[in-house]
């Protein structure tokens, strides 16, 4: 059973956004980057599947020198192979970061290709899915369970109000949801271990792709903006909770035309 | 030219995000000069699809979702109708579906749009980024050119025209996934995502069961149920009710905030809702800086108060 596990790293939720100086992309001055947290949903899913039924977890990432953290990270936690695409993912589409991600897929060996439902920040659910297609595999989106035997898996897609139950046939696509298990931390042997394992690094072309192939070939952000700032409105006392009920009301009813 | 909208229909009507899919579809294809045209697996989606301007249903014997079936049944419609704009409401179906088909036409395609138009031959579209904490305008240039629409970005607006046509286009069965069951969830509660108005309460809360006020005042209002990351970690309810960063990102009409004290990352996910009240017995809470009506008292009174003045309030 072996699993890849596509990483992607992400600034850190707490981050207060600035927009850089071409008005395109943030400003990454002091930025600390984390691993997407849907991915780490995803990567204990395939460590416990490798720790029940043996073989390798691979993580995989594409993008500058600073993602080999996100991969260290990783397999301090428990992955046991790492495959670095070195290359500037920031002026990539979605589409260009799949193809990238697709043909570095095909030279691990694997059984499941899992991925975070979304990268944070970004929050575009779109790669999962696009190397899915590519790779001719089935996927199944938004998981929050998920059982792997008989050569097929049976996983829970979490859909507006329900839930699905659906089989698809390996090697497939998962794309994890928060609640799909309980991500564990990095050991201090895991970090050491960790330590002592190589990052396999590949360049684009190496892949037999070219930059044409994946910068700014049908997607291109032409402007990033601040939203504006909200002021906050009025603030009352809500010490007499009537009071406070009959105001609240008032303004759903004749502000917000709620009632 | 024409501009595709895919349309789910439930209990014999369009989903909401499909007729407001289908409304800013007709006001794309107005300003290019295009057809406006609906792709559905249901020929009951077409009195519906004409209401909202399609002139066309393109119809795919598809069943129920499958991503598979449905990427080639779409695949298909595109074909068939030349369309150089395809358009999904942000459904769950409508996410698993766009990047699997853009990937299949070598298209562009935008997520969770909530501006979009039709400029120098282009389209463009705006969308949250970093959870609504900036916004990004990106441009498409293949064709065709395809985004999923953020549900209550676009008001559903009729266009009063004529039942569309239909047009049958083939379905291909080949799947590598089946969907053995779907399970309801428990109760009828209303998903956050498609919600016009949202109660979340917070740790404020103090445990668990203390979520019955604020499913009492939810249910009173007709409201969804939302809820902080905070009380999502600790077990007080399940994660499909948070919203934030890494839960849903959501704009209702209205929000109300209950013992929430507005983390940077819950902020991003609620501070495009049109009007927000929030109560909270700390006068320092940062909600209060983005809401429009902010309660400085105690939950455990105030909500109570409040759910016997919606009732009195709906009755009238």
């Amino acid at each position: 059973m072996n699993s890849v596990v596509c990483i992607a790293q992400v600034p850190d939720t707490e981050t207060r956004i600035k927009i850089g100086g071409d008005g395109r992309h943030i400003d990454d001055t002091g930025i600390k980057y984390i691993v997407s947290p849907y991915d780490e949903y995803a990567l204990e899913e395939a460590i416990r599947l490798k720790e029940k039924q043996g073989g390798d977890v691979t993580v995989l990432a594409f993008g500058p020198d600073r993602v080999q953290q996100a991969l260290r990270e990783s397999l301090a936690r428990g992955a046991t192979k790492a495959l670095h695409v070195k290359g500037e993912s920031a002026d990539a589409d979605s589409l260009g970061i799949a193809k990238v991600l697709a043909a570095a897929i095909k030279t691990v060996p694997h059984d499941l290709v899992f991925f975070g439902k979304q990268g944070v920040g970004t929050d575009n659910s779109l790669v999962g899915p696009m190397v899915a297609e590519i790779l001719g595999y089935p996927q199944v989106n938004v998981v929050t369970h998920l059982e792997v035997a008989d050569g097929k898996v049976t996983a829970h897609r979490e859909i507006e109000g329900a839930e699905e139950i659906i089989e698809a046939s390996m090697p497939a696509v998962i794309t994890a949801q928060k609640g799909m298990n309980e991500p564990r931390y990095a050991s201090l042997k895991g970090i050491m271990a960790a330590k002592k394992i190589t990052i396999d690094s590949k360049s684009v072309s190496d892949l037999g792709l070219a930059d044409s192939d994946i910068v700014n070939q049908r997607v291109t952000v032409v402007s990033l903006e601040l939203p504006p700032e909200k002021s906050g409105g009025r603030k009352i006392d809500g010490a007499d909770p009537a009071a406070a009920a009959k105001e609240i009301v008032r303004y759903m009813k004749e502000e917000a035309k709620a009632l | 030219m024409t501009v595709l909208v895919f349309c789910e229909v439930l209990d014999g009507k369009l989903k909401k995000a499909s007729r407001e899919a289908l409304s800013i579809g007709r006001k794309l294809a107005e300003a290019a000069g295009a057809d406006l045209a609906a792709f559905a697996t249901d020929r009951a989606a077409a009195d519906d699809a004409g209401r909202y301007g399609a002139k066309k249903l393109y119809v795919a014997d598809a069943g129920a979702y499958n991503t598979e079936t449905y990427t080639a049944a779409m695949q298909a419609a595109i074909t068939a109708s030349s369309a150089s704009i395809v358009l999904l409401g942000g459904t769950s179906n409508g996410r698993d579906l766009a990047p699997r088909l853009a990937a299949r036409l070598d298209a562009g395609v935008a997520s969770d749009v909530d501006r979009l138009e039709w400029t120098g031959g282009k389209l463009r579209a705006r969308r949250p980024v970093y959870s609504g904490k900036a916004f990004a305008t990106v441009e498409i240039s293949s064709s065709p050119a395809i985004a999923t629409t953020r549900i209550n970005a676009f008001p559903a607006e009729e266009s009063g025209g004529g039942a569309a046509e239909v047009v049958e286009v083939s379905a291909s069965s080949d799947s590598k996934t089946k969907v053995v069951e779907t399970k309801i969830s428990e109760g009828d509660e209303l998903s956050i995502v498609e919600a016009d108005i949202i109660v979340s309460g917070g740790r404020g809360l103090k445990e668990g069961a203390n979520f019955s006020i604020i499913r009492d005042l939810a249910h009173a209002i007709g409201g969804a149920v939302g809820a902080s990351r905070a009380t999502v970690d600790a077990g007080w309810i399940d994660h499909q009710h948070q919203v934030g960063q890494t839960g849903r990102v959501v704009s209702p009409n209205l929000y109300v905030a209950a013992g929430v004290s507005g983390a940077i990352q819950h902020l991003a996910g609620m501070s495009s809702s049109k009007h927000i009240v929030a109560i909270n017995k700390d006068p320092e809470a940062p909600i209060f800086r983005i809401a429009d009506l902010g309660v400085v008292g105690d939950l455990f009174t105030i909500i109570p108060a409040l759910t016997e003045e919606v009732k009195k309030a709906k009755a009238h």
